[in-house]
C-alpha cells in the first residue's frame, strides 16, 4: 500500500518535471516551421489539450504498460534502451556490492571485538574519507594510478577493443556471458575492466557495512547468550563468528540491501568517468542531450528499483527474522 | 552586578561566564555558550573542521588579494604547465593559473552551500514543525510527501530537475535545494512531536497563546540544535553534489572556476597532465572534511542525547 502511494508520488515528480521543461514537446515533434493546423493536430494527438488530471492519468496507464516514448537520442523505445544498458550497471553494482560485503564485514567484525584499537580507527577513518571524497574524482585518480602509472588495471570501458563481439549476449552482463561461452580471456579481460571502477564503487559501500556491522556487532557482544556461551567454554572464535555475527546477519541484509541501491546513484558518476556504457552513462548523455523521454525513463527506473529493493529488505528483514513477525 | 560586568579583563569575564548563580537571562545563556565553546575546544578534530571551513571563508573573501591573477585570464602559450613557483598548481588547458582558479572557487562554493542552506533551513523548519504541530491529514500529506523524496537517490532526482531547468549553477542549486529539504522536515517533526506534548506547551498554551506563536517562539528554538547539526554534516554532501553537477556539465558552466567543472575540463588531460583534474578534487575533499569534522564536533556539543 505504502509503496504503492509511493511509487504513484514518483510518477507524479517525473510528470511534474516533464510539465516544467522549457522545451515545447509540439515543436519539438513538428519542428518549428509547421503550419499552424499541424501544430495543433500534433498537440491534440499528444493529449496536450487535456486538463491535467487527464493527462496524468494517460501518463501513469503508459508508464504502467512500460511505454516510456521514445528516445530522441537512439530513436529508439526508452525502454529497450535501458533493458540494453542496465545489465552493465548491475554487474559493476553487484561485483562492487559483493567487494564491500567480502570485505566489509569481517572488518566490522574485527573492529567490534577490537574496540578502540587501530583498526577501529581505520573503519573510522574510511567512513569519513568516504563521505568526504567526490566519487568522480576518486575514480580519475584511480585511473591515473592504477591504469597509467602502474599499469594493473585496465583502461575504461568493459572489453579492451579486440575482445569486442567475441560473446554472444544472453544476459548482457558480460562476465556471466563469457563463463556460459567458455571463452576464459574474455573473461578474464572483462574481470580486468570490472575491477577498478567496482572498487572505487565499493569503497563506499564497504565503509558504510564495516560500520554498520561493527555497531551491530557491539550490541550483540553485550547480550547475555554470548557470556554464556563462553561460560559454556565455547572458543573466542566460535562466539564472536557463530553466535554474534549469526544473529547480525539480519539486520546487516538490510543494510546491503540498501547500499546496493545506493549504488545506483554513485554509479550515474562512476560509469562517465570509467566510460561504462550502464544506465548511468545512459542518463548522462541524455540530460546532456535535454532527451527528456530518456531522461525521465531512466529516472523512473533508477526510483523504482530503489523503491522495490527497500520493500524487498523490508520484507527480508521480516522473514529471517521471527520476532518481526 | 555592575561592577562585575565593567571587569571585562580575561579572568573576570571568564568568572562572570561560568558563575554559578547567573544573576540575568543573558548571562545564563553565554555561560551556556561558553560551556560548550569550551568542550568544542577539547576536540581536536572538531577544532580540524573548523579552521578547514574559517579558511574557507576567508579564501573566498580575500580571494582577489590571494590570488594576483585572473581567473579568466588566457595565455595559450603556456596551456598545461606543470606545477611551478609561478604557477603553484600548474596552468589548465586554457593557459590560466589552476591557484587562481581555486581560489576564486572557493567562493563559488561557499555560494552554493549558503544558498542552499538558507533555502532548504527554513523550509525543512517549517514543514515539519507545522505538521508535526497541527497533525492530522495536513501531517499525513506532508509526510508522504517527503517519502516520495526520501524514496529516490538524490543525486538523480537533482538530475532530473536540473535538466528540466536547463544547466546552470543557479538551476543547480534550486535542484539540490528541492532535493535537499525531505530530511530537515523529518527531523523537525521528531522534534516537535515530542516537544508538543510536554507540559510547559500546555501552560503557553493556556495562557492563550495560538499555533503560531508556540510553533515559532517555543518549539522552532528548541528544533534548531538538532537542525544545525543536521545541515553541518549535510553541507559536505552538497558540496558533493554540486561539484558532482559541475562534473557532468549540468551545474556551473565553463569559465566559471568551480571545482567540479575544473575536473571536468582536466579529465581529457589526466594521463599526460595529471595535476588539471586531480588538484580541484583535493580542493573539494579537504572542504567536505572540513564539514564532516566540523558537524561531528558540533554533535558532541550540541546533541543533549549524546551526553
Amino acid at each position: 500500500m505504502t509503496v504503492s502511494i509511493t511509487f504513484l508520488g514518483l510518477l507524479m515528480v517525473t510528470f511534474f518535471i516533464g510539465r516544467v521543461v522549457p522545451i515545447d514537446p509540439v515543436l519539438a515533434a513538428v519542428g518549428d516551421r509547421a503550419p499552424a493546423e499541424v501544430y495543433e493536430r500534433v498537440r491534440i494527438e499528444l493529449g496536450l489539450h487535456l486538463p491535467l488530471w487527464q493527462q496524468f492519468y494517460i501518463y501513469v496507464q503508459k508508464v504502467l504498460t512500460g511505454d516510456f516514448g521514445r528516445a530522441v537520442l537512439t530513436s529508439k523505445p526508452v525502454l529497450d534502451d535501458i533493458v540494453r544498458v542496465f545489465p552493465a550497471t548491475l554487474e559493476l553494482a553487484t561485483v562492487a556490492t559483493v567487494l564491500g560485503v567480502v570485505i566489509g564485514v569481517p572488518m566490522g567484525v574485527l573492529a567490534a571485538v577490537n574496540q578502540n584499537r587501530w583498526i577501529d580507527h581505520v573503519i573510522r577513518v574510511m567512513a569519513l574519507f568516504g563521505h568526504s571524497v567526490p566519487v568522480f574524482w576518486l575514480g580519475l585518480v584511480g585511473l591515473l594510478i592504477f591504469y597509467a602509472w602502474l599499469g594493473i588495471a585496465a583502461g575504461p570501458g568493459r572489453l579492451d577493443v579486440g575482445f569486442d563481439d567475441i560473446v554472444e549476449p544472453v544476459t548482457g552482463v558480460i562476465l556471466i556471458d563469457a563463463l556460459l561461452a567458455g571463452e576464459w580471456d574474455v573473461f578474464a579481460n572483462a574481470v580486468s575492466h570490472v575491477m577498478l571502477p567496482a572498487s572505487i564503487l565499493g569503497y563506499f559501500s564497504l565503509a558504510y557495512i564495516a560500520r554498520m556491522t561493527r555497531s551491530f556487532m557491539l550490541e550483540q557482544l553485550r547480550q547475555e547468550y554470548v557470556t554464556t556461551a563462553r561460560v559454556k567454554g565455547l572458543t573466542e572464535g566460535r562466539v564472536i563468528w557463530r553466535h554474534a555475527l549469526g544473529n547480525v546477519m539480519v539486520p546487516l541484509v538490510t543494510v546491503i540491501a540498501l547500499t546496493y541501491a545506493n549504488l545506483l546513484e554513485g554509479s550515474v558518476l562512476t560509469e562517465t568517468v570509467f566510460a561504462w556504457p550502464g544506465l548511468g552513462s545512459y542518463l548522462t548523455d541524455a540530460l546532456l542531450a535535454a532527451d527528456m523521454n530518456a531522461v525521465l525513463g531512466a529516472t523512473i527506473v533508477v526510483g523504482t528499483i530503489f523503491i522495490g529493493i527497500n520493500l524487498l529488505s523490508d520484507l527480508l528483514y521480516r522473514f529471517f527474522d521471527p520476532r518481526a513477525k | 552586578m555592575a561592577s562585575e560586568t565593567n571587569r571585562i579583563d580575561g579572568e573576570g569575564l571568564r568568572a562572570w561566564l561560568l558563575a554559578e548563580t547567573p544573576r540575568s537571562r543573558a548571562q545564563s545563556r553565554l555561560g551556556q555558550a561558553y560551556v560548550r565553546w569550551l568542550h568544542f575546544l577539547r576536540n581536536p578534530l572538531a577544532m580540524v573542521g573548523l579552521v578547514i571551513v574559517l579558511a574557507l571563508v576567508v579564501v573566498a573573501a580575500l580571494a582577489p588579494w590571494l590570488a594576483d591573477q585572473s581567473p579568466y585570464a588566457q595565455d595559450l602559450a603556456r596551456r598545461l604547465q606543470a606545477p611551478s613557483p609561478a604557477h603553484w598548481f600548474g596552468t589548465d588547458e586554457l593557459g590560466r593559473d589552476i591557484y587562481s582558479r581555486l581560489v576564486h572557487g572557493a567562493s563559488i562554493t561557499l555560494m552554493i552551500v549558503g544558498l542552499v542552506v538558507i533555502i532548504v533551513g527554513p523550509v525543512g523548519l517549517m514543514v515539519g514543525t507545522v505538521a508535526g504541530y497541527l497533525g492530522g491529514w495536513f501531517d499525513t500529506v506532508l509526510m508522504r510527501v517527503t517519502d516520495v523524496f526520501l524514496a529516490f537517490p538524490r543525486l538523480i532526482l537533482a538530475l532530473a530537475f536540473v535538466a528540466a531547468l536547463g544547466p546552470g549553477i543557479e538551476n543547480a542549486i534550486i535542484a539540490i535545494a528541492i532535493t535537499a529539504w525531505p530530511p530537515y522536515a523529518r527531523i523537525a517533526r521528531a522534534e516537535t512531536l515530542t516537544i508538543r506534548n510536554s507540559d510547559f506547551i500546555s501552560a503557553i498554551r493556556l495562557q492563550g497563546a495560538g499555533p503560531l506563536r508556540i510553533i515559532l517562539g517555543h518549539v522552532i528554538p528548541l528544533c534548531m540544535s538538532s537542525l544545525i547539526i543536521r545541515i553541518t554534516l549535510d553541507m559536505a554532501g552538497i558540496i558533493l553534489t554540486a561539484a558532482g553537477l559541475g562534473f557532468l556539465g549540468l551545474g556551473a558552466q565553463p569559465p566559471m572556476p568551480e571545482w567540479g567543472a575544473m575536473i571536468s575540463s582536466g579529465r581529457k588531460f589526466l594521463l599526460d597532465q595529471w595535476w588539471v583534474a586531480t588538484i580541484p578534487g583535493i580542493a573539494i575533499f579537504v572542504v567536505s572534511l572540513g564539514f564532516n569534522l566540523l558537524g561531528d564536533g558540533l554533535r558532541d556539543v550540541l546533541d543533549p542525547k549524546g551526553k
